[in-house]
C-alpha cells in the first residue's frame, strides 16, 4: 500500500500544515487543521459543499492567508509567503482560462514572465499540449473549445513552470459525467507519470476512492478521517465518514460486554468496540453489500430473521429494505441479480440474513445526535 | 518526449526572481492610497468645506445654524425654497407618466423601429440642459411663432422651467423605467392570461408592482435633476427666483459664501435621499426576479401597437423639436422676421470675448478628463475589486467612490470654491485652472463610471488573479493582458460617457472657470445673458454636435473595430 511505505519513510513531508485555522468574522471555516502529505503522493480532500475544503487549498497556495498555524512546503517556512513565493500550479472548475489569448498563449501565460525564449517556450508549450492529449490546438482560443478540453489547457498551464505541487479544485465538477470519467484517468495516470505530489478538492466520493493515494476526508473544518480509499471505507473513523463515503444503515445499539452489543433487543457479535466499556450507547453501523444471505444457518451468531420490505432495481444490484422481524429495525442490504435470483428474493419474503462481525462498526456518537447535526 | 525533463527549472531561481519583484501587495497598496487620497481631495474634503461653511460666519467663526435661521427668516429666499419645490414636484409628475408609457411602448409592445425611438428619446443628453430652454425661448418667447398658444402668459418663469426641465429629465426616467420594465418575468403573464385575467387588472396586479421600484427610483432622480438643475431657470426662469439660481446670485453675485453653503446644504438634501431610495430600491428589484425568471416577449396586437407608435412619434418629434428649434435658429439670420440661412451667429469673436476659445477649451477639458477619469476610475475599480491587499482601505475606497452620485453638481462646484479656493490650502493654485475643471468633472460623474467598471470586472472569472499569481506573473501583468482587453468596450462607454458629460455639464463648472477656461456651457450662460440667443443656439449647438458625434464614433468603433479584436469572443 503506498501510503503505509510513506508513513514508514522518516524522510520529511515535502507539504507539512499544522494547527491551520482560518475564520471569516465570526464563522470558523477551518478548526486546527493538521496534515502532513509527502513528495508524489495524490490525495484528496473529500467533503460536502462548504466543509471548508476550498478554503484549505486557498490557505496551501497562499491566496488567502490562514488566521493561525504553519504551513511548511519542502522545509520552508511559507506560513506568510504570497502565492509567488510558493512553488504550486492551481486549475479551477471555471477552467480560468483568459479568453482573450490562445490556447498555446494560455499555457505558456507563466513562461514569458520568467524570460525564457521564444523558441523554447514554444517547445514548451507543445510538449505540454501533447502531453494533455491537445497536440496541434495551441492557435484556437479558448471558446472554440469543449469544457473538458478546456480543463487540459488550463491542467498544461498549471503544469508548465513545472511546479512542486499541483492544486486540483473540483476541476471535473463542471464536466459531463462522460467525460468526466475520461479526465478522472487521465489526469491520474498524468500524475503518475510526472510524479508532481497533488492535492485534488472534490465533492464526489467515488471520485476521490477511485483517484486517490490518501483521502483527507473533512466536515465542518475539520479533519474527520485521514486514510487510504481502502481505510476510509471499510475502517471509517466516524460516523460521518461511514455516512459520506459508500452507503450504511445506523442503527441504535447499546454494548453489553467486551465487542457485545445488542440492537433492539437483538445481541450481535463485533469485531472492534473501540474500547467503549459496557452499558455506552452506540450508534451502529452496517454497509449494505455486507448483508449476507447465502450458506446462512440460523443457529450460526449474528443471524437474524427480516422481512424484505421494499426492493429497488438499481441495474447490476437491488437494494431492498429489510425489516427484523424481532425488533423492528430496518436495515438496507445490496443484493447482486445473481443472487435474487438463486435466493428467489422477492417482497415480503422473510429470509434469514447474516451480519458479521467485521461488517459491524461501532461509533460512540449517539444515533439522535448524528441525526440533529444532520438536520442542522 | 521525455517525461522527466519536464520537471527541470530549479525552483531556486524562479524564487530569487520573486523576491527582486517590487511586493504585489505594496503596489496594489500603493494604488488604493493613492485612489483614497484622489477622493478624499476631490469629493470628502469639497463636501467637508461646505458643510463646516455653513456653520461659520464670514469671520470665520462658528455660529451653530444661525445662517440657516437668517435664510429661513428671509422671505425671498423662502419663496425661492417653495419655487423650486413646485417646479420639481411638477415637472415630476409630469415627466413620469410620459416616460412610462414611451418606455412600456419600448419593452411591452411590437412596435416598429424601437432602436430608433430609444436613441430619440435620449438625444436631450448629449445637449446641456438649457438648450432647451433656448428652443423655448424661440418657440414661445416675446418673438416666438407660437406665443398665442400661452394665452398672454409668459415663457419666461414656471411654465417655461417646467416645460424645459420636462425635456431634460425625459431620457433620465426613460433610461431607469426601461430597466425596471425589461427586468419582468414572462411567466407571470402567462400565469395571469391562463386565469383569464384581464388586460387591466394584469397591468395593475403585475406590470404596476413589477416596475414600482423604477418608478419610485425615477421619480427621486427626476425630482432631484430639477431641484439642483441650474441652466435651465437661469435662461427662462425670469423673475421666477429659484434655489439653483439663488446660490449662483449669492456666490458669484454677491460674494455671500455663507448663504451659498446654505442652500448648498439645503440641495443636497432631495440628492441624498434619492440616492439612498435607488440603493435600497435597487436591492429590492434584483430581489424581485428570481434567477428561473423569463424575459417577457411581447406578442404583436395591431391597434395596440399602432397606439404606441402615435404616442411615440408625438413625443420624440416634441422631444427633438426642443433641441432642434435651438439648432435651426442658430442658422437664421434674424428670427422670426428673416428666416434666411447664415452662418453669422457662429462667428463667436462677435459675441463672446474669447471667441471660438471656450468651445475648444470644452473638447480639450473633456478629451482630459475622459481620458484621465478612464485610467483612474478603471484601474481603481480594478484594485478595489481584484487585489486582496488591504480590505479596510479598498472598503474605504469604495465608499468615497459611490458619494459623488449623490452630490449634485452645483453643490459640488460650491464645495470646490470653498476647498480650493481657501488662502491657507496649498492647492489654491490649481483655482481656476484646466486641472481644477479636468478633476471636478472626473469626480461629478465618477460614481456612474466606477458602477461600470466594476460591474464589468465582476463578469471576469475571479480567478484569473489567482492563475496569474500561481504561474508567479504580477497582478499588473495579468491586468494589462487580460483584463483591460477582456473590457475594453466597457473601457469605451466610460470614456465616452465622461466625455459627453464633460461637454455638456454647466451646473458644477459655473463657478471654476478662470478667464484662460471658460467652457462653451459656460459661453451659453454669458451669451445669454448679453441677448446673444442666435449665439447662444449656436454654440449650443456645436457642444450637441461634438456629443453626438463622438458617440457615433464609439458606436461605429464598438461595431466594426472592437468587433474585430474581439474574435476569441466568438466561436
Ligand atoms: N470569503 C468568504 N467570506 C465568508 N465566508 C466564506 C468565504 N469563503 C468561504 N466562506 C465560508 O466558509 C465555508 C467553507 O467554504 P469553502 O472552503 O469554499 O467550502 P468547500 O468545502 O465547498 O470548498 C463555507 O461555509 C463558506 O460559506
Ligand atoms: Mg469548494
Amino acid at each position: 500500500m503506498v501510503s503505509e511505505s510513506m508513513s514508514a519513510d522518516a524522510e520529511q513531508p515535502f507539504l507539512q500544515i499544522d494547527n491551520m485555522t482560518k475564520r471569516f468574522g465570526h464563522f470558523t471555516a477551518l478548526d486546527q487543521i493538521s496534515l502532513q502529505i509527502h513528495s508524489g503522493e495524490f490525495v484528496c480532500f473529500l467533503g460536502p459543499s462548504g466543509c471548508g475544503k476550498t478554503t484549505l487549498l486557498r490557505a496551501i497556495a497562499g491566496l488567502d492567508i490562514q488566521d493561525e498555524g504553519r504551513v511548511t512546503m519542502n522545509g520552508r517556512d511559507v506560513s506568510l509567503a504570497p502565492p509567488a513565493d510558493r512553488d504550486f500550479g492551481i486549475v479551477f472548475q471555471s477552467y480560468a482560462l483568459f479568453p482573450n489569448l490562445t490556447v498555446a498563449a494560455n499555457v505558456g501565460y507563466g513562461l514569458v514572465n520568467q524570460r525564457w525564449p521564444q523558441r523554447r517556450i514554444a517547445e514548451r508549450v507543445a510538449e505540454l499540449l501533447a502531453l494533455v492529449g491537445l497536440p496541434e490546438q495551441g492557435e484556437k482560443y479558448p471558446v472554440q473549445l469543449s469544457g473538458g478540453q478546456q480543463q487540459r489547457v488550463a491542467l498544461a498551464r498549471a503544469l508548465a513552470t513545472s511546479p512542486g505541487l499541483l492544486l486540483l479544485d473540483e476541476p471535473l465538477s463542471a464536466l459531463d459525467a462522460r467525460v468526466r470519467l475520461r479526465l478522472r484517468e487521465e489526469i491520474r495516470d498524468l500524475q503518475r507519470r510526472l510524479g508532481v505530489t497533488t492535492i485534488m478538492v472534490t465533492h464526489d466520493q467515488e471520485e476521490a476512492l477511485t483517484m486517490a493515494d490518501r483521502i483527507v476526508v473533512m466536515n465542518h473544518g475539520v479533519i474527520e478521517q485521514i486514510g487510504t480509499p481502502n481505510e476510509v471505507y471499510a475502517r471509517p473513523a466516524t460516523a460521518f465518514v461511514a455516512d459520506f463515503v459508500g452507503t450504511m444503515s445506523f442503527f441504535e445499539g447499546t454494548l453489553t460486554a467486551s465487542n457485545q452489543l445488542t440492537v433492539a433487543g437483538i445481541d450481535l457479535a463485533c469485531d472492534d468496540d473501540r474500547g467503549l466499556s459496557a452499558g455506552t450507547r452506540v450508534t451502529v453501523g452496517l454497509r449494505p453489500e455486507e448483508v449476507r444471505v447465502r450458506d446462512v444457518a440460523p443457529d450460526q451468531p449474528n443471524t437474524l430473521q427480516v422481512r424484505v420490505e421494499d426492493l429497488e432495481y438499481l441495474g447490476a444490484f437491488c437494494r431492498a429494505r429489510l425489516r427484523t422481524i424481532a425488533g423492528d429495525v430496518p436495515i438496507l442490504a445490496d443484493f447482486s441479480a445473481n443472487l435474487m435470483r438463486d435466493m428467489q428474493i422477492t417482497l415480503d419474503r422473510t429470509l434469514t440474513v447474516a451480519l458479521p462481525a467485521s461488517s459491524l462498526h461501532v461509533f460512540a456518537t449517539p444515533i439522535d445526535e448524528l441525526t440533529a447535526e444532520e438536520a442542522a | 518526449m521525455s517525461v522527466t525533463a519536464t520537471r527541470q527549472p530549479t525552483p531556486d531561481i524562479s524564487r530569487r526572481r520573486a523576491s527582486l519583484r517590487p511586493s504585489e501587495n505594496l503596489v496594489a497598496g500603493a494604488l488604493v492610497a493613492l485612489l483614497c487620497v484622489f477622493l478624499l481631495i476631490s469629493i470628502a474634503f469639497p463636501l467637508y468645506a461646505l458643510l463646516s461653511k455653513s456653520v461659520l460666519n464670514a469671520r470665520g467663526e462658528f455660529v451653530g445654524l444661525a445662517n440657516f435661521a437668517a435664510y429661513f427668516a428671509n422671505p425671498i429666499l423662502v419663496t425661492s425654497l417653495f419655487n423650486s419645490l413646485f417646479i420639481a414636484a411638477l415637472s415630476t409628475v409630469i415627466v413620469i407618466p410620459l416616460a412610462f408609457t414611451y418606455a412600456y411602448a419600448l419593452t411591452r409592445t411590437c412596435m416598429p423601429a424601437k432602436p430608433l425611438f430609444y436613441a430619440l428619446a435620449l438625444l436631450p443628453l448629449f445637449a446641456p440642459s438649457l438648450m432647451s430652454a433656448l428652443s423655448l425661448v424661440y418657440i414661445f418667447g416675446n418673438q416666438g411663432f407660437l406665443r398665442w398658444m400661452l394665452f398672454g402668459n409668459t415663457i419666461y418663469g414656471p411654465i417655461g422651467i417646467v416645460i424645459a426641465q420636462v425635456t431634460y429629465t425625459f431620457p433620465h426616467a426613460v433610461l431607469i423605467l426601461v430597466t425596471a420594465l425589461g427586468l419582468s418575468d414572462g411567466r407571470l403573464y402567462e400565469v395571469a392570461d391562463a386565469l383569464g385575467t384581464s388586460k387591466t387588472r394584469i397591468f395593475r396586479t403585475v406590470t404596476l408592482p413589477g416596475a414600482q421600484y423604477g418608478l419610485i427610483s425615477a421619480a427621486f432622480v427626476v425630482f432631484t435633476l430639477v431641484i439642483t438643475d441650474f441652466g435651465i431657470p437661469k435662461v427662462i426662469g425670469g423673475q421666477y427666483n429659484v434655489l439653483a439660481t439663488d446660490v449662483y446670485r449669492a456666490v458669484v453675485g454677491q460674494q455671500n459664501f455663507e448663504m451659498g453653503a446654505v442652500v448648498g446644504m439645503i440641495l443636497l438634501v432631495p440628492a441624498v435621499l434619492a440616492y439612498s431610495v435607488d440603493r435600497i430600491v435597487n436591492r429590492r428589484q434584483v430581489a424581485l426576479l428570481s434567477a428561473r425568471a423569463v424575459p417577457y416577449q411581447p406578442a404583436p396586437k395591431k391597434a395596440r401597437d399602432l397606439g404606441f407608435v402615435v404616442y411615440c412619434l408625438v413625443v420624440a418629434f416634441l422631444v427633438a423639436a426642443a433641441l432642434g428649434v435651438a439648432v435651426w435658429a442658430s442658422f437664421i439670420q434674424y428670427w422670426p422676421y428673416n428666416l434666411s440661412f447664415t452662418t453669422a451667429n457662429y462667428n463667436f469673436p462677435r459675441f463672446e470675448p474669447n471667441g471660438w476659445n471656450p468651445y475648444f477649451t470644452s473638447v480639450k477639458m473633456a478629451a482630459l478628463a475622459s481620458i484621465i477619469g478612464t485610467v483612474v476610475i478603471f484601474t481603481g475599480a480594478y484594485v478595489i475589486e481584484k487585489t486582496k491587499a488591504f480590505p479596510m482601505a479598498r472598503g474605504f475606497a469604495h465608499f468615497l467612490a459611490m458619494l459623488p452620485v449623490a452630490v449634485p453638481g452645483l453643490v459640488l462646484g460650491l464645495g470646490y470654491v470653498f476647498f480650493f479656493n481657501a488662502p491657507w490650502n496649498p492647492l489654491n493654485i490649481f483655482y481656476a485652472t484646466l486641472t481644477i475643471l479636468v478633476v471636478n468633472t472626473i469626480t461629478h460623474f465618477f460614481t456612474v463610471s466606477h458602477i461600470t467598471a466594476l460591474t464589468a470586472l465582476k463578469q471576469i472569472d475571479r480567478e484569473f488573479e489567482s492563475v496569474s499569481a500561481s504561474l508567479k506573473v504580477p497582478f499588473w501583468n495579468t491586468f494589462r493582458r487580460v483584463t483591460v482587453p477582456i473590457c475594453l468596450p466597457s473601457i469605451l462607454d466610460i470614456a465616452v460617457y465622461l466625455f459627453i458629460n464633460a461637454m455638456t455639464t454647466v451646473s458644477a463648472v459655473i463657478f471654476l472657470y478662470g478667464a484662460q477656461t471658460k467652457l462653451a456651457s459656460i459661453s451659453i450662460v454669458h451669451m445669454d445673458e448679453a441677448g446673444f440667443i442666435a449665439a447662444a443656439a449656436a454654440m449650443a449647438t456645436m457642444i450637441v454636435a461634438t456629443s453626438i458625434a463622438v458617440k457615433v464614433l464609439h458606436i461605429l468603433l464598438d461595431r466594426f473595430f472592437l468587433a474585430r479584436f474581439q474574435f476569441w469572443r466568438r466561436r
